[in-house]
């Protein structure tokens, strides 16, 4: 008795109360986002903001079934979890429901479910169960390709889906094989593959060549134990300028003319300034109104409900992928840097809670959790502001719609489990 | 460390987000301009503008509505072109003309995209005006004369330009604002404050409501009316004596200060310069360099002032001491200095005491008063000039008066400095500068002033600042127009000055322009001028110049006449005068050989000599002509130049 009494406080009150903060805040956004004229009742099912107050209802519904859970459960059952999961991504194919180009939704009476929002949990406890098994070993190639397995699954199914944006997601989790062991290399690779990436496009092949021949020089003669021969140097230029090539040949060919844009905006490739304004008043129209929204704002914002651009709905899918725009708008620079602050305060808290688990099953799950949060609100926040290509993902808490809410919520609160339970694990 | 990675990157990304959001929010913004925000559409309220009255309660102007049609070009849909402009009644070019001046404007701000519709047109378009997106119409109030008369007092109202609208931000692209006369100077009592009503539109540009409840919502403060100083009928019939002249006169009560007339010549109907013809008709009015029909020669003319400015002379040298009424001066048909004669003079009887000096304005007495003045204790000539100069100045001339009119011109009264400038310092002398004595050489001034150096003489040392507002509704004149402004000569020096003028009706150079039942003091005046044509500095038939005031005590009305070219004072200007004083006073004219004279003639042909590229005879050696005559000439011209055509 004594014991459950004291299991109960043992939940992380950081971590709820922000998480708290976060999905009222969210509210009172989609509240001042989708209202139109009078807000005569907060329960108002016709609009998003009633819906999103009764999906916040079901959450806390949610959440009591997900502490109640015997913490175990979710170690045990993962698999079976995930093969669940992965069963209701396929089953789109036959019995989605295509909304905005997406085939990523189940209609179930006025409703719809968005499975890629679960599949993240789904997902996230897979590896964290794959990873934390005893046989594993992430320095192995064999073991490294069935860890990335588990997540390309997934990948490739929403991508099928035509939902790119939830794809990139799942990059997420390079943060987490990271921290378990996979060799510096990778890192290392990743970083040299983006530089380039971004070279090729942004100053062209000729000087993308030209750069990284200087890079593989100077390290040939800099490093003292030459471990590279010029043979192998060679073939790292040749797989460097090759690799240039083909981010050219994707970018042209592959991509469609929107992602094209979208890259070519962040990259500022248009130079031609007759093109670049055609484009704002195009695609650059959301990017644009969203900016001109939260500069709107000011220091302390225009206040609550008196957005003038939220009001007129200039942005669009403001009170979804846009929402952090009408933070910017009422709150201002306060109401936005505190929105920022409680974001990075939450995934640091995870990321600390984490690291202090006893088990390995738990710390991996935490560090998916902490590296998903990350990724939404990274792309999400930056696409708002202007500083990464528009990707449509949306803002944990903040954003209005049922299956994301209740997918990152789960997501959380597993790990609140999770966390109360390790004073059990010996 | 690999522990950091993530966590580094956290705090990274946060830091990178704050740092961007206060670029956005802080750094990169202005103050939020409601304004600006294209978000609200601002709906302005105009109130009516003030009327205008004359001193009797006479309407001049009123308001009349007037639609125009507004054009916002970003919001502007494709439309069809044709319809449109076949509905407006504008060309296609005119279309794309105006549509990309409004844009080049501002794409997100109203302009007028046409002013001025017909009612008739209104009622058709207001139907249809729904289809074409960004288009509107808005509407306002225009003039309504009530008068043909005083366009260069009354003033016009036309659209602000961009200099205004930086000036001053009450002003948008497209209000209306006093141009010329009442109308700018009273601008701000007679416009009233617009009203604004904020709206919050959607992205589709739909109004969704009132734009925070409505709290910056303002209601429009109607205009107030006004009554000028004008007597509408006097004006009227100056305008109508000035006629085929060009000139000013200025009429101003001498107890008030109140102008009751003030007419430029050539002029114009103020309602040209109302409704979709008045840029045209502007136009017209500005670019016509050689008649000047905007350049208000009552006001901004400067001219030498002639005779008149001799009492202004006799004065100084009464309050100097110089003189006395009784002392006289010979007069040889002029002036001599030794054997050199420095001006000229008619005949009349020698030696001319004071009083005769004025009634026949001999040029000889002037001469000789002005240059005691400026010898008085044989000592600093540049001292006394400064002395001579402050007195004139304290007539109000030589500088601006200060008035509640919209254009106005210093004149011109040389100080000490002046000829120390000119001459050098102590390299000139008295007889350099006589021509002041008589209202030539640097003296100038504009009727205004003469009429107000009149109204001062006839108030025996004091004058009202002119002005033309008589009352505001609800509200009271600035204090400055009931004021005394004294004068620096005491008030005994008046009475032989003003008994001079006196005789100069009596027995002088104005004797044939007697009125009966009204006791006129005057003084002619015959300005010597020159224009320079072909760089070559031509003289021009004299300015003819006549100031006078009536009834002799208490004064009624002080008036100052200028007609360009009229030859002698006497000729136009005095008849014009008397004319004028007599409609005042008594309401009607019983000095008809005048009014038919003055109506009669023109001067139309004096106007054209300097441009007709032959040379030409002035004053005496020419004549006045007769409309008749004048017209006659004028088709024998145009017949001969058509049968004839011009080989060169």
């Amino acid at each position: 008795m004594q014991r459950e009494n004291h299991r109960g406080f043992k939940f992380d009150w950081i971590t709820i109360i922000l998480f708290l903060l976060l999905v009222g805040f969210g509210w009172v956004n989609i509240l001042s986002a989708s209202h139109s004229g009078d807000v005569v009742s907060y329960f108002d099912m016709s609009q998003p903001y009633g819906k999103q107050l009764i999906f916040i209802g079901l959450t806390f519904v949610l959440i009591l079934l997900i502490l109640s859970i015997e913490a175990k459960f979710y170690e045990r059952f993962s698999s079976i979890i995930y093969l669940v999961s992965m069963l209701s991504l396929v089953g789109l194919f036959v019995f989605g429901k295509n909304v905005n180009g997406a085939t990523s939704w189940y209609g179930i009476g006025g409703f719809t479910i968005q499975p890629s929002e679960f599949a993240k949990f789904a997902t996230a406890l897979a590896v964290a169960k794959y990873i934390s098994d005893l046989q594993t070993d992430l320095r192995s190639i064999k073991d490294q390709l069935k860890t990335v397995a588990i997540i390309f699954i997934p990948a490739v199914l929403i991508l099928l889906q035509n939902d790119a944006g939830s794809t990139i997601v799942y990059v997420a989790f390079f943060f987490v094989f990271y921290r378990e062991g996979l060799q510096q290399i990778y890192l290392i690779l990743g970083v040299i593959i983006i530089a380039l990436a971004v070279s090729a496009l942004k100053f062209g092949i000729v000087i993308t060549a030209v750069i990284t021949l200087v890079v593989i020089i100077l390290n040939f003669f800099f490093t003292k134990k030459k471990r590279i021969t010029i043979l192998q140097s060679l073939v790292i230029f040749l797989l460097c300028v090759s690799f240039s090539f083909s981010v050219q040949l994707f970018y042209k060919h592959v991509l469609k003319e929107h992602q094209q844009n979208r890259i070519s905006l962040w990259l500022r490739l248009e130079k031609d300034p007759a093109k670049l304004e055609a484009m704002k008043k195009t695609i650059l129209y959301n990017l644009n109104e969203s900016e001109k929204a939260i500069s709107s704002g000011g220091l302390t914002g225009k206040g609550f409900l008196e957005g003038t651009r939220t009001k007129g709905k200039f942005v669009p899918e403001q009170h979804t992928d846009y929402i952090f725009s009408t933070v910017g708008e009422e709150w201002g620079f306060v109401g936005s840097a505190i929105t920022v602050l409680l974001f990075v305060m939450l995934i640091i808290r995870i990321l600390y809670l984490a690291e202090a688990q006893k088990s390995q099953f738990s710390r991996v799950y935490g560090y998916a959790v902490a590296s998903i949060f990350f990724v939404h609100f990274m792309i999400n926040t930056g696409m708002v502001m202007g500083l990464i290509p528009t990707v449509g993902i949306p803002l944990p808490f903040f954003s209005y719609g049922g299956s994301g809410l209740w997918g990152f919520t789960i997501l959380l609160f597993v790990f609140v489990k999770l966390d109360s339970n390790k004073i059990n694990e010996w | 460390m690999r522990k950091l990675l993530l966590f580094s990157m956290v705090v990274l990304v946060g830091l990178v987000f704050i740092a961007r959001l206060f670029y956005l929010q802080i750094y990169n913004t202005q103050s939020y301009d409601i304004y600006e925000d294209n978000a609200i559409r601002k709906v302005f309220t105009y109130p009516k503008r003030g009327y205008v009255y004359d001193r009797n309660g006479t309407l001049l102007v009123a308001n009349q509505p007037s639609y125009d049609v507004m054009v916002i070009p970003r919001e502007v849909e494709p439309l069809d072109t044709l319809e449109f402009c076949k509905l407006l009644r504008i060309t296609k070019d005119d279309f794309l003309k105006t549509f990309n001046k409004a844009y080049r404007y501002s794409p997100r701000l109203p302009s007028v995209f046409l002013s001025h519709l017909s009612k008739e047109d209104y009622a058709v378009l207001q139907e249809k005006m729904r289809k074409y997106d960004g288009f509107y119409i808005q509407k306002r109030s225009l003039r309504a004369y009530q008068t043909s008369i005083g366009a260069n007092v009354l003033g016009d109202i036309g659209e602000v330009n961009r200099s205004i609208i930086n000036r001053d931000p009450y002003y948008r692209m497209g209000d209306l604002i006093g141009k010329q006369g009442v109308e700018t100077s009273y601008e701000k009592t007679l416009r009233g404050v617009k009203g604004i009503k904020f709206i919050q539109k959607d992205r589709f540009n739909k109004d969704i409501g009132p734009f925070d409840e409505g709290r910056l919502d303002t209601l429009p403060q109607p205009g107030k009316d006004i009554k000028i100083t004008i007597d509408a009928k006097l004006q009227e019939y100056g305008e109508r004596l000035m006629q085929n002249k060009r000139g000013g006169i200025i009429a101003i009560e001498p107890s008030s200060g109140e102008i009751l007339a003030m007419v430029s010549a050539p002029s114009y109907n103020p309602n040209i310069l109302v409704g979709r013809e008045r840029s045209k008709n502007f136009n017209k009015l500005y670019k016509d360099s050689i008649a000047k029909p905007l350049f208000d020669r009552g006001l901004q003319a400067m001219y030498p002032p002639g005779s008149p400015f001799k009492v202004i002379n006799a004065l100084i040298g009464l309050q100097e001491g110089v003189v006395n009424t009784n002392e006289t001066f010979t007069c040889r048909m002029g002036y001599y200095y030794g054997s050199r004669k420095l001006t000229g003079c008619h005949h009349h009887r020698s030696p001319a005491n004071m009083n005769l000096g004025i009634y026949e304005s001999c040029n000889a007495y002037f001469v000789n008063v002005y240059r005691r003045i400026l010898e008085k204790d044989g000592s600093n000539i540049s001292e006394n000039m400064n002395t001579w100069s402050n007195h004139a100045k304290s007539f109000g001339l030589g500088n601006y008066l200060g008035n509640d009119l919209s254009v106005g011109q210093k004149g011109r009264i040389p100080d000490g400095a002046y000829y120390d400038r000119a001459y050098e310092k102590g390299r000139w002398a008295s007889t350099y500068v006589v021509s002041n004595a008589i209202g030539q050489g640097e003296v100038e001034a504009t009727p205004i002033q003469l009429a107000n150096m009149t109204a001062a003489i006839a108030n025996r040392g004091y004058y009202y600042t002119p002005h033309i507002i008589k009352s505001i509704e609800g509200d009271t004149i600035p204090s400055k127009y009931t004021k005394r402004n004294y004068t620096t000569i005491d008030k005994q020096h008046f009475e032989p000055v003003v008994q001079g003028m006196y005789d100069v009706y009596n027995k002088g150079t104005a004797k044939h322009l007697k009125v009966s039942g009204i006791e006129i003091c005057g003084k002619t005046g015959t300005a010597e001028n020159f224009v320079r044509i072909d760089s070559v500095k031509t003289q021009l038939t004299d300015h003819s110049i006549f100031v006078a005031f009536a009834p002799k005590d208490n004064p009624k009305i002080a008036i100052a006449v200028f007609v360009e070219n009229g030859y002698w004072g006497g000729r136009f200007a005095g008849r014009i005068a008397s004319l004028m004083i007599e409609k005042y006073i008594k309401g009607d004219v019983t000095r008809t050989d005048f009014e038919r004279w003055i109506l009669d003639h023109t001067l139309e042909h004096e106007y054209e000599k300097p441009y007709s590229g032959k040379p030409f005879k002035i004053n005496g050696e020419t004549r006045v002509l007769r409309k008749e005559e004048y017209d006659q000439i004028k088709q024998a011209i145009i017949k001969n130049s058509q049968e004839e055509p011009l080989d060169q």
